[in-house]
This record gives structure tokens, sequence and C-alpha cells, in this order.
């Protein structure tokens, strides 16, 4: 088993720290034990299991800098493992943006993101869970495709001046497509969690089931604006690329869509309606995740957006340096606030508009007003009156989350969702937003 | 600290650390014998616990990435990773496990535990899978046919190289360059019980930038990202050499990269886009340079003729197909017009698909997909191919590393050249009013294959068969079978580039695929575009 221990890793890491004659050396270690299932057409398809322990090497000569990464730990393979970093780094021209690693570091207590129970899972219990998806499709007459992993994993980080940071993490993800026998309604739900308990494999998939069975006859609407309802699953793909650009170097350079004319940046204005609030949360309990980042960084509780304002964008170390600012890692654990309606609430509300599953394909189309382009995918319907009307053909859009989140109209209760697209996990809310922009139809069913 | 250190023993013959004259790829490289022994554990083992099939891959990944920015370089990153997956049949059901820990005994588990997950999963199954016959090849060999080493090449030269690179487009009047070179080794050992033993060595290059010119007064930025290819080549891709490119509105290459002429051409051109007239919407007829045509090919040819997209198996991630198997049994589906003929090679010198043989042993080769405009044929695997009546693989199967299961990926997919003729200067003089496209942008297109979204990096107008200036804010979309029976030009073999990408993604878990897409010019009627500008 890829599994070290806190003691065994920390006794790993120093014993190759212990080869390196570089000014400064950092070593990271990841190792994964975890297993899938995945199917189609109603029955088993892939699966397997994988079992991996990585290890990285960074060496410097001043601010010259080399890394290696290698996956075997026999003496000789450590010890040219880290002369090859040596000699990177020794062939390396200067880089002048070099940061001299951390020292040893304060972390928050971490929270819970390794569950036992979860840990636990094995083929056994995978094909058990996808048994019960498989029997709600052919129940209801539907072709099921379907994918559930487990992962556990830990990483370790130390270097030469003195850090040392460990932690462990459990996931399961769960996702299915129910269609049609005669492929002309097809539904999705996907669930992702540190703790199996969480996972409802029939829940999600009876889901899917309703959608895929209404989801069929689907009428075709003319492009243009339309109020739409995003359910968590379908909003994620667009925030993701808001929350995941708010990079301070990247806004300062002129090349963000945060950028403003003389170097100035939109730091601090208000760019979307005042109800929108996006922040990283470590301790959340539906979304727990490591108190410090990739290179031992303490992660805190930190707003990106308040009130509908910029509050605070992210830094390298070394930009942070530049700019005489505290270095503020990438969002983590994303959570977007919102209100208490649940969807079926959402949609009584709705005069005219399209309740959207899932959103698929998203694409950049200008950085520069952060325009993405993707289409409707597996369940889209029509809303009218407060009811669920008619399914209705999928549609291209080209929308940007900055426009979209000014023309929100309600939000309703977050939960934790998994993207379709990057695979990240936040809690999002369902919004239902005015004038969301189609630009084409889509044959896709 | 359960499984470490046990590679020692049977890997002692591997150097301690590459001498400055041996290249890394060489040092690296594992005696075929110890693999070879190390594959009949695999497969002795899935036997006896009752495997009825089972293959193996021993995999050694060797990847070299400089990445830079104007005049530093960041980081330099030699990345190795070595292990095993092991992939059986048993009851009729595929199981699959990976291990890094190549000593017998956890070779000999992890084969159990792929047949155990194959009887586990057994109540799952509808049917048996079908193999189509594979006779074992006995022991052979591959290799990319590749002239200089990337990996040999000092560090030291390639990072001058690229920082050249960057000096010209800085001096060129470039607000930023961000460059890479990504090098990549493959030492994949494949065996099975079939009885084939196959060791190859496969190389691949990407020299990439992407330069940025702001406008202070405006706030505005534009970019322009680098026109070479990734490519199954060596170092020798980034030889300059003049009678090797074609000479349009801006330089092009074929099989050899000018990375600082390229670069010193998009410092002028990202400067050149910010005073561009944003496009009229409307329908134009599109004039596509195989570098923006490559990745609408990859995504509306490639994907929707892979048989397990067809079949139902991508439902749930990448998506299914609209070119069904009622559509290819008719044999008169047009897809496309009758210039348009697409074929699936995976023995195309220089591609970034090109193999000896696939990830379940096949021997490698070339088809007709779409023929005249009709569809003709798919990219099946060993488990597909009864589907579509072949008695045999099309040599389809990969799989990114040791540790993930091989599956259904895409061939390198490409459109023949024309048989008339015809270079992208005499195209563009026919054309009334059109758009011509060159270099990849945005990308999007839904989970069938029916519509999509194209942009580009460079657009000008071309009005009464002039170019009239260069446009901005310009995408195009339409539905596939529209679009490629809107071809009415294909230029011929002469102006014929690779255009390629790393990351061709499929499969749950995500893997990524190297694929090449070859093309020349080509003409598509009336096609829609939109404007893509905002403000916000």
């Amino acid at each position: 088993m890829s599994l070290l221990t806190q003691d065994e890793a920390r006794t790993l890491l120093q014993k190759v720290l212990s080869y390196s004659k570089a000014d400064e050396c950092q070593v990271s270690i990841n190792g994964s034990v975890g297993g899938n299932i995945r199917y189609a057409l109603n029955a088993v398809s892939t699966s397997g299991a994988s079992d991996q322990m990585s290890l990285a090497i960074t060496s410097a000569f001043g601010k010259k800098v080399g890394t290696t990464t290698i996956n075997e730990y026999d003496d000789a393979s450590l010890a040219k493992a880290i002369r090859r970093a040596e000699e990177l780094a020794r062939l390396a021209p200067e880089n002048p943006e070099y940061m001299p690693f951390l020292g040893p570091q304060t972390y928050e207590a971490p929270s819970k993101t390794y569950v036992e129970a979860t840990a636990a899972l094995n083929s056994k219990s995978r094909a058990d869970m996808v048994q019960g998806s498989l029997q709600i499709s052919k129940d209801n007459k539907l072709n099921a495709a379907g994918y559930l992993e487990n992962s556990t994993s830990f990483y370790a980080i130390m270097n030469s001046h003195g850090l040392f940071a460990y932690t462990t993490n459990t996931a399961v993800n769960f996702s299915v497509t129910l269609r049609t026998e005669d492929g002309t309604g097809s539904g999705y739900a996907a669930k992702g969690y540190n703790d199996s308990a969480r996972l409802d494999v029939l829940a999600a998939s009876k889901t899917a089931a309703w959608k895929a069975a209404r989801s069929t006859g689907a009428k075709a609407l003319e492009p243009g604006k339309y109020t739409v309802i995003l359910e968590p699953a379908a909003g994620i793909v667009l925030l993701e690329n808001l929350y995941g650009s708010l990079d301070a170097r990247s806004a300062d350079e002129g090349r963000s869509f945060l950028s403003q004319p003389g170097g100035k940046t939109r730091l601090g204005e208000k760019l979307v309606d005042e109800r929108v609030n996006i922040y990283s949360d470590p301790h959340n309990e539906d979304l727990p995740t490591y108190p410090f980042n990739y290179e031992g960084m303490p992660q805190k509780k930190i707003s990106w957006i308040e009130k509908g304002v910029i509050k605070n964008l992210f830094y390298s170390r070394y930009w942070a340096q530049q700019k005489g600012v505290t270095p503020t890692p990438s969002p983590d654990s994303v959570i977007m606030d919102g209100g208490t309606a649940s969807i079926e609430d959402l949609v009584k509300s709705t005069e005219k508009g399209i309740l959207v599953t899932r959103l698929w394909y998203i694409r950049s189309v200008d950085p520069q007003t952060l325009l993405y382009t993707g289409l409707t995918r597996d369940g889209t319907f029509y809303i009218e009156n407060g009811e669920i009307k008619f399914p209705i053909k999928n549609f291209r859009f080209n929308e940007s989350p900055i426009i979209m989140l000014n023309n929100l109209e309600t939000l309703g209760k977050p939960e934790r969702t998994i993207s379709g697209e990057g695979g990240g996990s936040a809690m999002i809310p369902p919004m239902k937003i005015r004038d969301f922009t189609f630009t084409s139809l889509s044959d896709a069913i | 600290m359960a499984g470490m250190g046990m590679g020692g023993v049977l890997l002692s013959r591997i150097p301690v650390l590459g001498s400055a004259t041996r290249p890394r790829t060489e040092t690296a490289w594992i005696d075929t014998g110890i693999k070879k022994q190390l594959a009949d554990v695999a497969l002795n083992a899935a036997r006896s616990k009752g495997a009825t099939y089972a293959d193996v891959r021993i995999g050694r990944y060797l990847n070299q990435f400089i990445i830079t920015r104007e005049d530093k370089v960041l980081n330099i990153v030699d990345t190795e990773s070595y292990g095993m997956g092991i992939r059986v049949i048993a009851g009729g059901c595929w199981g699959f496990s990976a291990t890094d820990k190549l000593d017998k005994d956890n070779i000999a588990k992890a084969a159990e535990l792929a047949v155990a997950i194959a009887k586990e999963n057994g109540r799952l199954q509808s049917q048996p899978v079908q193999l189509a016959p594979q006779k074992g090849l006995g022991e052979v060999t591959w290799k990319t046919p590749i002239i200089k080493n990337s990996f040999d090449i000092p560090v030291k030269e390639k990072a001058e190289m690229i920082l050249g690179v960057n000096a010209a487009a800085m001096k060129g009047g470039a607000s930023f360059i961000d460059t890479a070179l990504f090098l990549v080794n493959e030492q994949k050992y494949f065996a099975s019980t079939d009885g084939s033993y196959i060791d190859q060595d496969i190389h691949r290059i990407w020299p990439v930038f992407t330069v940025t010119k702001i406008d202070e007064k405006t706030g505005k930025f534009e970019t322009r990202n680098s026109l070479g290819a990734p490519m199954g080549m060596g170092y020798e891709y980034l030889t300059p050499d003049d009678s090797k490119k074609i000479k349009t509105v801006t330089t092009l290459y074929t099989d050899r990269y000018d990375m600082l002429e390229d670069a010193r051409l998009a410092a002028a051109q990202a400067a050149e886009k910010h005073a561009a007239e944003s496009v009229d919407p409307g329908k134009y007829d599109l004039v596509l340079d195989p570098t923006n045509l490559y990745l609408t090919i990859h995504e509306s040819a490639g994907h929707p003729t892979e048989l397990d997209r067809v079949l139902g198996y991508e439902a749930n991630f990448a998506g299914t197909s609209f070119l069904t198997l009622d559509k290819w049994k008719t044999k008169k589906f047009n897809y496309g017009s009758k210039l348009v003929n697409i074929v699936a090679d995976k023995t195309q010198p220089g591609s970034l698909g090109a193999v000896g043989y696939d990830d379940e042993g096949v021997p490698c080769r070339e088809w007709d997909v779409i023929k005249d405009g009709i569809l003709v044929n798919y990219q099946a695997i060993r488990d597909q191919a009864h589907i579509i009546g072949l008695n045999e693989s099309q040599g389809c199967c990969y799989s990114q590393s040791w540790q993930d299961v091989q599956f259904q990926r895409m061939a390198n997919i490409s459109l023949r050249p024309g048989k008339t003729p015809l270079m992208p200067n005499e195209l563009i003089k026919n054309v009334e009013k059109g758009i011509y496209i060159i270099g990849d942008g945005s990308y999007s297109i839904d989970q069938q294959r029916y519509n999509f979204q194209f942009s580009g990096q460079l657009f000008y107008e071309i009005k009464n068969g002039k170019i009239a200036g260069m446009l901005k804010d310009v995408a195009y979309q339409a539905n596939t079978q529209e679009f490629w029976n809107s071809c009415t030009a294909v230029c011929d073999q002469r102006d014929y580039r690779l255009g390629g990408t790393f990351f061709d993604g499929k499969g749950q878990p995500s893997q990524s695929n190297a694929v090449s897409h070859g093309a020349a010019t080509a003409r598509f009627n009336g096609i829609n575009v939109i404007n893509t500008a905002r403000k916000i």
C-alpha cells in the first residue's frame, strides 16, 4: 500500500534531504490507493485499481533551480533523482523570480478530509453500489452509463529550511447518465464527497432517471436571451473559471479581465450583483480541505468576492514580494453563499425560463471579458408559470460569468457539487439568472 | 513503509546517474530481458488465478519540461515514472490493476487483484468480452524514427534556444511571452498471453508560446499563440529550413519549425490585432489553414468516428456520436462533400499517434474513415471489432501511463490533400467574401458532435480574391455535416501539414492521448461567423 503514515513520510523525506548537496532543497511526496468501476449499456465496462507513490525534488543553487520526480525508492534511485535535480539546477540560467523555500509554518487545525469508511471501500462495495444504480436503470427501461471511484491519498512536504507538513484525504465520486432506449432522452447526476456515507448512489440515479424519462420529445426554442435556472452542477463549470482567474499578477500585468488602463486593476471594485459572496473556507464541514497548499503555504478562510466587490486576489510568493503584500494561495474549498430556496422553489417562482442540468465543453472565448462558450446537456427543460412544461433541445451559449452574476435573480441553497469539466468540488447554490445568452441550437441528446 | 525499496533488487543494473555523455533516455532504459521476466510473472500469476486472457504493460515514462517567460527560465523539470499495468479477462469480464512495486510478490498480487476485480464485476456484465483474434508476434521492437534525441541535447542549449525566441518577441514589441518546451519519451513494453513481447521507444516534442501585447491606453490585451505543432519527432523539428515553409500572409511550417521567426511575427501580429476591425457577423466563405483545421477535424471527424462513443461507452462523460451504426450500414451517409476524404493512420511519420503496435499488441495500419464524403468506417479495438464486422482490431488501443487501463483512443485522423494542384494563395483568389483563419483558438463541440464553435489566432478578411486586412472577435459556428458538405476546395499535397495535441481527453478516470491531424488549406462556403466582443 502506497500510503505512508506521518512518521514514515517524515523518515523518507529526511533521508532524501540528507542526500542533498544543493543550497536549498525541497521534497514532496504523494501516494494514493484507489479503485474505480465504469459502466455503460447497462453493464460493467472497464474497472480497476491503482497503487502509486511519487516523489518530487526541487534543488536550488542560488537562484538556479531544477526539479525531478521519481517513483522508485531504493537508495540508488533516490540518489539518481536528487543528483539529476542538482544537475538541472546547475545548468539552468538564474531565475530572478526564484523565491527561497518557506521556513517552518504554523497551520490551523486540520479539517476532516480523511474518513475511514471511504478508505475501506473495495471492489465489492463499488460493485454493490453500481448494481443498485443499474437496477434503477433497468426498472425504468433506461440505458445507464456511469462511473464510481474512490481513493485514499496522502501528501507530505519537507525542505532544508525545516518546513514539514503532512495530510491525508479520502474521496468518493459518482456520476451517472441515464438515456432512454431509443436515445431521445438523457438525464445526469453527479456527486462527490470525502465521506462515502454522504453518497447516495440510488438517489442520484433516480434523479437522472427522472430527467431522462422527462426529456424525450424535446422541442426547439429560438436561440436568444432567456431566464435560466442553473443547477449547481451547471453553475460550477462557469464559476470555477471566475474564481480560478483571480490571479493578481496577470491583473497587474494588464492581461486579465480585472485589468484597467494604466496598470490599474479592478480589485476593490463592485463587478457583480451585491448578493454574490464567494470565499474559501478550509474548515467547512461539507467541503473540508488541507490546512496548507502544495508548497506548504497556510490556507485560511479568505473572501474573494464580498457583496459583489472583488475583495482579494491570489498572489504567488514572488508577486507578493514585488507588491509588498502577503502571499495568498489560489482558491481552494470554494463556497458561494446562497439562500434557502430549493431548485423546485426556484422553478415555482419562474414565469418563463429554462432549467439547466449540466453545461458541457466550456472553453474560453475572450479572456478580456471572461467570455465562455459551451452547451447544455442531459436534461434541459422549459418552465412556464412555475412548472416544468416540456423538454427543449440543447443550446450553445456564449456568456461571461461576470455578466451572468450581474443578471442575478435568485440564489438557492448551496450544495456540494462536482465539476464535470475540471473535476473540482465547490459549494454552489442553484442560480436563477435573467438574459442568459444562447447563440445556437444543438441536435445533440 | 510497506512496498518500498524492493525495486533495487531487480533493477540493480540501472546506472545510478547518467553520465554527461549518455542521454537520460538511454540510462533509464530497462533491459528487454528483465522486462520479459517481469511480464511473465504477471501473465503466469493471472493465468493461475483463472484469467483466460492477460496483458501487461511495463512503462517507464520520461518527460522534460522547460518553462520560461521573457528573459527568465522559471523551471526545468525532469519527471520519471515506472510501473506496470495488468489487464485480464476472467469469467468473461475485464479487470485491471496497476502497481509501481515491481518485485515478483507485488506483481503477483497485482495480477491477483486484477482477476479478483474481474470476477467481482462478473455479476454486472451483460455478455462476455469478445476479443478479436491477434496472433502472438514473438519478440519485436519499434522506435520513433528520430534524427536528434531531444533528451540528448544539453539542457543549457535548449534553454538558450528558448530564451533567444523570447528575446526576438520582446525585441519585436511584445509585452510578454510565455514559452515552454515539452519533451516526452514513452518506453513501453507490452506482453500478452497471445505470445507477444513488444518493446517500443516513443518520442514526442512540443515547443509552444503565447505572445501578449498590451495597449496601456485602452487597457486591452491581445495574444498570438505559436503556429508550430506538437510532433512525433526529435529535436530536428526545431531546425529552421526555408524549404519547409509555406508563405501566405504569414509564414507557416511543415515538418521543420522556425520558432524564432514565428515569435518575431507573433509580436508584430499581436500588435496588429489591436487595430484590427471587429468582425461583422454573418455568412462567410472560410479559408482554413491546417493550423486551424486540424482541431476542427479532431473534434468533428476524429471523435464521432470513435467506435466506443458510437456504441455508448462514453455517454456519461465525453459523449456519444451522431455517426450511428445505422448511418454507416447504409454506405450512403454523406458526411461531407465528395472532396472530403478522411483517413485514420497510426503509421504516419512525424505524427503524434505513430507507433508500431497499439497497447493491446496489434500492429498499426492506415484505413479510410470517410471516403468521397461517405462514412465508411470507424476506429475500433479488439473487443469492438466484431461489432462492425471486422475479424481483427484496427489498432486504436492506448493508455496514457502504466497505471491507467488502455481503451479505444483516436488514431491520427487526417483530411487527405486535394488531387488538383492548388496552393493557398491561389485558393484565396477565388473567394469573393471570406475570412482566412490561421492558428487554433477557442474550441467547443456538443456531446454528439453536431454543433461546434471554433475561433483562431489570425483572421484576415478576403474581399474579391484579395486579403483586405486583419479582423478580430471572430468565431465560426456550424453543424458538422453541413460544414463538411460545404467544403468546396482542398489544397494539394505541397500544402499538407500536421497539427495536433497532447491533450485529447476521454475516459473515466480521464486520460490524455497525443494525436496528430493532417490537412491542406481548405475552403468552406457560407459558414456562420459570430462576433465575440463583449463589455463587462
